[in-house]
């Protein structure tokens, strides 16, 4: 098991805004973390990439508590923006590159074409959806054992989505593991292996996509709608 | 491809390439796409994807050449094997929905010998 998540909390001062989630994330699978926004998703993924620590309850990588070791091993799509402003888009591979051992400065500049971007381009000139193909390329171009992203598909129009969807699943292998949060969950119905619906802080429901669309005789769009209604 | 979210991803795909093979877009003995291209063609599962083969793969449709890759069947009758089937789901389906409407069996006959 890649991910042991158990009855993890996370309090802030005033609020809590995970109540107590408890998450296995298996080798090679591509997971859907659903939920409307303030639903714990974010602070979810922040707990497993390892910005933020559980109030209680524990996240182990491979066995072993988040650290630099599963920090190396985890390549984490935040929803802000990651580099600076005054950056180039090649700059953002050079410093992604000094960063992470695991960064394949080829399959980045394959991606940065594919996704027609310009190189020579300065972060802050992006447009948003430019800005978020910028980060998606950063993310997936290290050779990671688990990737989250959250949110990548926010903000980037139909066509483009499909080139993003088509990354991904070249990124998925028996060695890799995705996690996507999404409240686009049509987008993420055919890609997944397993369904994680958030509500309010808590596991709502889970479960391998085909079992839970036989089960409940309902698409997983469906279910979304009936959970969160 | 369209997908209708009622019916499992695998069975739809499934049909798709036993259609592709009937309409000669597939040919008997051709190499198929590794599972990863067929995800990524239909944006689906890589692990949806395996077990598309593995299904066709049980209906004699097509073999795995170790270190090779996925090849279609070059047994001729697997092709009629697939057009009688999807002719029994077609007629089974259309003579239910004649039923539905009160048509009997001779006026489905006659309607058939107008329209064909």
């Amino acid at each position: 098991m890649l991910i042991d998540c158990k009855n993890v909390q996370k309090k802030y001062l005033s609020k809590t805004a995970v109540e107590d989630i408890s998450i296995e994330i298996e080798k090679g699978k591509i997971y859907a973390l659903l939920g409307p926004n303030g639903s714990g998703k974010t602070t979810w993924m922040k707990m497993v990439a390892g910005l933020s620590k559980p109030t209680s309850g524990y996240i182990l990588f491979k066995g072993e508590p988040i650290g630099v070791k599963s920090k190396s091993k985890v390549a984490y799509m935040p929803t802000e923006p990651f580099y600076y402003n005054y950056m180039t888009v090649q700059d953002v591979g050079k410093y992604y590159q000094d960063f992470f051992a695991d960064f394949d400065i080829q399959r980045y500049n394959s991606l940065i074409e594919r996704m027609e971007l310009n190189q020579k381009d300065k972060a802050r000139n992006l447009s948003s959806g430019l800005a978020a193909k910028l980060k998606i390329a950063a993310t997936l171009a290290r050779k990671a054992e688990l990737y989250m992203l959250d949110e990548p598909l926010n903000g980037i129009d139909i066509i483009a989505r499909e080139k993003i969807i088509t990354t991904i699943l070249e990124g998925a292998s028996e060695d890799a593991s995705i996690i996507i949060s999404s409240h686009l969950v049509d987008e993420l119905e055919k890609v997944i292996d397993f369904a994680i619906f958030i509500k309010n802080g808590k596991v709502a429901l889970q479960g391998e996509a085909e079992r839970l669309r036989e089960e409940k005789n309902a698409s997983i769009v469906e279910l979304y709608k009936s959970i969160y209604a | 491809m369209d997908f209708d979210n009622t019916v499992p991803i695998y069975l739809q795909v499934i049909r798709q390439i036993k259609s592709d093979l009937i309409q000669g877009n597939l040919q008997l003995g051709e190499k198929m796409l590794s599972t990863r291209e067929l995800a990524i063609m239909y944006q689906i599962n890589p692990n949806t994807a395996s077990r598309i083969y593995k299904e066709l793969e049980l209906e004699g449709i097509c073999f795995t050449k170790r270190g090779l890759g996925t090849y279609v069947t070059e047994d001729q009758n697997v092709l009629i094997t697939i057009k009688e089937e999807m002719a029994d789901t077609a007629i089974t389906q259309f003579v239910e929905s004649m039923k539905s409407i009160g048509f009997t069996k001779e006026d489905v006959v006659r309607l058939v010998e107008q329209h064909y």
